[in-house]
């Protein structure tokens, strides 16, 4: 017995993210805490409990699934299917082509077109995407970063079409560059050109779309590269800074601004350590935007996201316990307090998921929402000594990170030392050397390992490649020509001054330049990143 | 005498640029004694095979996880064809559906490593072919 006792009090129990864990917590671990200054009552500063009131009494998070594959006509299927199932809103992943700014027939498309999501070339398409679906009646939120101003000038002119005012439009655009060098690699332009079309666009929707979320910075590639827990939160809200500090430095009052930037984070499959992280987010904003900021505005302090389970943790082998991953995971970002939710689905560890495998996934948020009873009260793991000293430490790791990169000169010079991908890297590589050594048991991967019938999956075939560049051909072949070479001529020329990049875009839009084209003339003015190949 | 190191390049084709993987195969290469030489982001076939025949290169590992695998590996296996560029084993890693696997390797790759796959079984593979030479 007393052998057990030892071993149960001296073997090292870490979280995911390598933090070691104590065998029990008692009040001395959360003494530190002052409820008005650490907690609040939810929808009181600084946040750490929730950013309102009632939380989900009031509404329940969004449910919001991110979906898109093949052609827009395609998607637009499966938008329609969704938002009949009971999604609140809608998400719109597109194909790497979109996401690079290329054509479907440049040479680099090959094999991407509509395969990891939808593929938009242009207004023309995006018409179709939305074909029968009110912009009025619904939010769309679209996971596109380098070409963001360009389909945001898209989404604006369907809008136009269907007569919904651009002010009336709500959603959002990743649009976050930032996290791109750092961790999911869609990059075009150079870091510091990337952030003058982010200021742009952050200042055109602050003038005309005051229901429209300028920016989603982003956590969840962040953590999906390889980051741990705390290096997530860190660098997502240094981020989050760096985007605050430039619309500041040119110009714009933080009040006006702010209350419209939202974040995205990542619900991993350490339960505790990601609502701790949740908590975290929202007390460091808090107090971030008063006192390094002086943010007068309530709403200002408020941080506000979005999550998504962790697509990462799934696992190919055996892919029906990816359910089980994904509802503990979903409910971590519940009890954390999250906005809105995108569950993974079972199958995307080997596709782009099924449509019944999407339907488990959108149950499993709403089986949390109507019978698990979480929604009842307002962060009901508040005041657990173990989650306020995990909350605790998690933030002052992020703080020590911040001290770190605001000594570096900020985010973007952190990105050109190449501070932040080198500290994912090596988090990546050790977690691969723990569950290659089975200190992390990944059930199915490393352990209760078993044979297995082969599973049906979505198959994208190259169809869609051939009748995408049919399209554009055609479009090309259509349009006034002389309309759209003024349009990219003059996107070009405003990139050399100091004017907001969103207007030349709109009127290109318009006139049916491809998105290849319009990115192609930034190209020609901004000139491209390359990243140092190191590893 | 000393042997010579099995001498890899390992690239990221298409548009992708979750590079987590090809990363940490790249180290896990290395630290197993092969010289290892990672191409960065986005490269075309042709550039995968200049840099294959430049290094003299005894295996190429492609990471993909986009689903362009396909059209990619005909293009890559297709350039060493033409090119004459002999013995050299290529890999691929990433998602791949299972039942693409049959036409990648009659197309000539050597091996396509899963999600979950190892880093030991990836070294022992790639020891293994390099030795079989």
């Amino acid at each position: 017995m007393a052998k057990v006792l030892e071993q149960a009090t001296t073997t090292p129990y870490t979280t995911i993210s390598g933090r070691p864990i104590e065998p029990l917590y008692g009040p001395v671990d959360s003494a530190s805490v002052d409820y008005a200054r650490d907690l609040g009552d939810p929808g009181q500063f600084p946040y750490t409990r929730g950013v309102h009131q009632t939380m989900y009494r009031g509404k329940v998070w969004t449910m919001r699934q991110f979906a898109g594959f093949g052609s827009a006509s395609q998607t637009n299927e499966r938008f329609k299917y969704l938002l009949a199932h009971g999604s609140h809103g809608l998400s719109v992943a597109f194909d790497l082509p979109t996401l690079m700014g290329r054509d479907p027939d440049h040479p680099l498309s090959l094999g991407e077109v509509g395969k990891c999501g939808v593929a938009i070339t242009s207004l023309a398409d995006m018409e179709t995407l939305f074909d029968g679906i009110p912009l009025a009646d619904v939010t769309t939120s679209m996971t596109i970063n380098s070409p963001a101003a360009m389909m945001l000038a898209f989404y604006i002119l369907v809008g136009e079409k269907q007569g919904v005012p651009q002010a009336k439009l709500a959603g959002t655009v990743q649009a976050d560059i930032l996290k791109e060098f750092i961790a999911q690699k869609e990059y075009i332009y150079p870091p510091r050109q990337s952030m003058r079309i982010v200021v742009d666009m952050i200042r055109y929707c602050t003038e005309h779309m005051p229901k429209w979320n300028s920016i989603s910075i982003s956590g969840y590639h962040i953590r999906e590269a390889g980051s741990t827990a705390a290096q997530e939160l860190a660098f997502t809200l240094r981020d989050g800074i760096e985007y605050v500090q430039w619309c500041v430095d040119a110009g714009m009052n933080v009040d006006d601004f702010a209350p419209r930037l939202s974040f995205f984070f990542n619900s991993h499959s350490d339960f505790f350590e990601e609502i701790a992280k949740f908590r975290a987010a929202r007390r460091i904003w808090a107090r971030t935007m008063k006192e390094r900021f002086h943010a007068q505005n309530p709403r200002s302090w408020m941080l506000r996201f979005h999550t998504q389970t962790a697509g990462v943790s799934l696992t190919a082998q055996q892919p029906y316990n990816n359910v089980v991953r994904t509802a503990l995971q979903a409910l971590a970002g519940v009890l954390g307090g999250t906005q809105s939710l995108h569950t993974n689905s079972l199958d995307e560890a080997l596709a782009l998921p099924t449509e019944e495998a999407v339907t488990i996934a959108l149950r499993t948020q709403q089986v949390i929402a109507h019978e698990s009873g979480v929604v009842n009260t307002a962060d009901p793991l508040g005041g657990s000594y173990f989650v306020e000293k995990l909350t605790n430490d998690i933030e002052a790791e992020a703080l020590e990170y911040f001290r770190k990169i605001d000594a570096m000169g900020g985010m973007v010079p952190a990105i050109e030392r190449g501070f932040p991908q080198r500290e994912i890297q090596e988090a990546a590589f050790q977690f691969q050397k723990a569950v290659e050594r089975k200190e992390k048991i990944i059930v199915g991967v490393n352990e209760y390992v078993m044979d297995e019938k082969p599973f049906s999956i979505l198959y994208i075939d190259e169809s869609v490649a051939e009748e995408q560049g049919a399209r554009v051909k055609q479009l090309r072949e259509t349009r006034d020509a002389a309309c759209v070479d003024r349009a990219l001529r003059e996107l070009k020329r405003v990139a050399g001054t100091t004017d907001n990049l969103m207007y030349p875009i709109l009127e290109a839009a318009r006139a049916y330049a491809t998105l290849g084209e319009m990115c192609d003339a930034l190209r020609e003015a901004f000139g491209e990143y390359e990243e140092p190949p190191v590893f | 005498m000393s042997t010579r190191k099995i001498r890899v390049v390992i690239a990221k084709p298409g548009l992708d640029g979750h590079d987590r993987g090809a990363k940490i195969v790249a180290r896990a290469l290395r630290d197993a004694g092969m010289e290892v030489i990672y191409t960065g982001l986005r490269q075309s076939p042709e550039q995968i095979v200049a840099a294959a025949e430049q290094e003299d290169a005894d295996v190429i590992g492609l990471s993909i996880l986009s689903g362009a695998h396909l059209p990619i590996c005909r293009r890559i296996l297709e350039l060493l064809g033409e090119k004459k560029i002999e013995g050299v084993r290529v890999f691929v890693g990433g998602i791949i559906p299972s039942q693409d696997i049959p036409e990648l390797k009659a197309l000539g790759v050597a091996e396509v490593f899963l999600p979950g796959a190892s880093t030991e079984d990836i070294i022992r593979m790639v020891e293994g072919s390099a030795v079989s030479r």
